[in-house]
């Protein structure tokens, strides 16, 4: 599967993780966009469509997953990969309710990140 | 509701430091050396005085029970000495009535009056006749006494005045003790009297007829304390008896006397009327005693066996229960030791996911920027340029660094674990705690708002201790907020040296039922388990640091809780 084409969505409340997740993903071949706050994210959804969310649980203001609660209320099938801290399961399990696509601990190995988007994208069906 | 401290909980927090000591076995030593001595003064006392009562009790009954029969003896001997005496008295004065002067001056007369008298009376040796002038004109008897003149004796004049006449136990001219009893009577040719002189054996035999127990004694003096009889103890008559007897001896009762040899003695005087003798029985003190040696000793091996007993069971129970006792103290303190470290590790745990959170962050940063450095070097044929590599490394540094801030910080904190006392700006170390909740707060979005005065004080205390009480009381405060509540800090002077430091929130509020529990042991609300120990090892360093911690609450209006301390300036 071709990462061309797969737009996805980065939130996460440090701004410099953000920017270079998006510059590394676009390196390779994936269309990325970062924001910083949940509020931004649910706005830029509102407008664009995208393929794949990649959500930080832990966010000031509006949290991870009160987003994803939201973006799932509106559209089911957009695919959420999430991103939690060391000993956060409890966070990872009500997000994975919630519908998330899977999650990922921090710091995150940048492979393992683009396999999940191309599975996430390509609409298979995660085996867990 | 203001919950005052309580000191049973006091006592519960301290004994976390002391319990060592008390466990150590001195403590235990010295309640068992106060437990043996208070059981055994208690028994070993009334044992004592009931023993010393009952052998005294024993003692007088039975000092009673051989002095009842001596004092009868005595009385006993007494009437039949003075019945003996007035017999034969009667028996002279009858003579000379019957008789009369005419018949009795003639020799042969007289020994068939004195063989009548012997034969009815016996103890009779002979008679004599004694005219107005002291001269025996007539005699019966075994000696050649006729003509003999006893004007110059004293018992001569004696009889001469009061009629009848006892004499003392003498010698005489027959060396052998013998005594006089003489009766005086007026004939029509002048007054004359009737003498006769009577063997002491009849006395001896009297006396010694008292004497039923072996260890007894009994015989007569006379009033300057000759023996008049013989005696088992001194010796035959006329002899001078070693006991200075009384000069009105009691009747009826025993004398405590001591012989000239030391002996200790019992004796009962009876004057014989009419006479100048005095029975005497008496008794070794000793013999009387013996009696109740018996007994005595079996008291006494009584006591001691009873004694012997009290001691082994009350020594032997108060060690076993003092073993029960520190037994169980060591397996509370186990258990305690326990819990402690129990409740330690939590923390500890809570404190790394805390740091390990904090640090995830700058590290992701760290990962991503250096991974993205590394990306533009292998993935881009061209080199990027040098102002965004040098981007890229200064965010890594600054992520690095804050790394290291949080690290630094952790060490600082771990460094006052250790008890000292040390002057402290209260500000600095509420907003040092805080810097821990600092990301928790902001994703929850918790407003801490600040009351201090202008200057916050500075007290002196044990910067480590305290960081755990706040630490303690602000994640509570948190746990009890929802998201988007408000936690304020109040500092402010209190009378006196102290300050007080209050920490109210807006949250769920405790109910009132539990609000009397919050500083107990082992006592939680939180569903799935604090360990109950927070809030009760947080009082317990708050009284060890000198101060007080009162909370108030209201279900749904929020908790407020108030440490004040002491500024120790004093002590610093």
């Amino acid at each position: 599967m071709e990462a061309d084409a797969v737009r996805v969505l980065i939130v996460d409340d440090e701004g410099e993780l953000v920017s270079a997740l998006v510059e590394r993903l676009n390196l390779r071949g994936f269309e990325a966009t970062g924001v910083t706050t949940g509020a931004e994210a649910l706005s830029y959804l509102a407008d664009t469509s995208v393929d794949v969310v990649v959500l930080d649980v832990k966010m000031p203001g509006l949290g991870g997953l009160e987003v994803i609660r939201r973006i799932k209320e509106q559209r089911a099938n957009l695919q959420v990969i999430l991103l939690t801290g060391h000993g956060s399961a409890q966070d990872a399990d009500r997000g994975m309710e919630l519908g998330a696509y899977d999650y990922l601990m921090k710091p995150v190995k940048i492979d393992e990140l683009v396999a999940l988007l191309l599975a996430a994208s390509s609409g298979e069906v995660k085996s867990s | 509701m203001v919950v005052p401290m309580k000191d049973e909980l006091n006592q519960a927090n301290s004994a976390f430091e002391q319990r060592d000591a008390r466990i150590s076995g001195g403590r235990y030593r010295k309640t068992l050396i106060t437990a043996v001595l208070s059981v055994s003064i208690v028994t070993i006392v009334p044992l004592l005085i009931m023993t010393g009562v009952a052998d005294h009790q024993y003692r007088e009954a039975l000092n009673a029970e051989s002095t009842r029969p001596m004092v009868r003896f005595a009385a006993i001997g007494r009437q039949s000495l003075e019945s003996f005496l007035s017999e034969h008295l009667s028996a002279l004065d009858m003579a000379v009535r019957e008789r009369g002067f005419s018949q009795l001056r003639d020799s042969r007369r007289l020994r068939e009056v004195l063989t009548n008298l012997q034969r009815a009376f016996g103890g009779f040796v002979d008679l004599g006749v004694i005219d107005d002038n002291g001269i025996q004109i007539s005699y019966a008897g075994p000696f050649e006494l006729e003509g003999r003149s006893y004007s110059e004796y004293d018992w001569f004049s004696e009889v001469s005045t009061a009629h009848v006449y006892v004499s003392d136990v003498f010698m005489g001219y027959r060396n052998a003790p013998h005594f006089v009893i003489a009766v005086q009577d007026v004939a029509s040719d002048g007054p004359f009297v009737l003498r006769a002189t009577i063997d002491t054996d009849v006395l001896n035999r009297l006396v010694s007829s008292l004497l039923v127990e072996p260890s007894w004694d009994a015989f007569l003096i006379n009033r300057d304390g000759i023996l008049q009889t013989d005696s088992r103890r001194y010796g035959t008559a006329l002899q001078r008896c070693p006991i200075a007897m009384p000069t009105n001896p009691p009747q009826g009762e025993l004398v405590e006397q001591e012989d000239e040899n030391g002996e200790r003695l019992l004796v009962g005087y009876a004057a014989i009327e009419r006479s100048p003798f005095v029975l005497a029985l008496l008794s070794p003190y000793e013999a009387l005693q013996a009696g109740w040696l018996g007994p005595r000793r079996n008291l006494a091996g009584f006591l001691v066996v009873s004694i012997f007993l009290i001691l082994a069971v009350v020594t032997g129970g108060s060690v076993y229960m003092l073993n029960r006792a520190r037994e169980s103290d060591l397996k509370r303190l186990s258990y305690f030791h326990k819990m402690e470290y129990t409740n330690k590790m939590a923390a500890l745990g809570r404190l790394s996911a805390g740091v390990a959170h904090e640090i995830n962050n700058p590290l992701s940063i760290i990962t991503e920027k250096a991974g993205l450095l590394e990306d533009l070097l292998m993935l881009n044929v061209a080199l990027p340029p040098r102002e965004k590599m040098a981007e890229l490394v200064s965010s890594v540094l600054k992520s690095a660094e804050r790394c290291g801030g949080i690290t630094h910080r952790l060490l600082g904190f771990a460094k006052h674990m250790e008890v000292q006392r040390e002057s402290i700006d209260l500000d600095e170390l509420i907003r040092q705690v805080l810097g821990f909740l600092e990301k928790e707060a902001s994703y929850r979005a918790i407003q801490i708002d600040f009351d201090y005065p202008e200057d916050p004080p500075t007290i002196v205390s044990d910067r480590g201790q305290l960081q755990q009480v706040f630490l303690n009381i602000v994640n509570n405060a948190f746990a009890a907020v929802k998201d988007g509540g408000h936690i304020q800090i109040g500092i402010r002077r209190s009378d006196g040296d102290t300050v007080a430091v209050s920490i109210t929130d807006d949250g769920i509020g405790v109910a009132e039922e539990h609000l009397k529990h919050i500083f107990d042991p082992f006592f939680t609300t939180k569903k799935g388990g604090g360990t109950g120990l927070g809030l009760s090892i947080t009082y317990g360093i708050v009284q060890k640091l000198g101060g007080q911690i009162t909370v108030s609450s209201e279900v749904g209006m929020g908790t407020c809780f108030t440490v004040t301390l002491p500024t120790g300036q004093a002590i610093a």
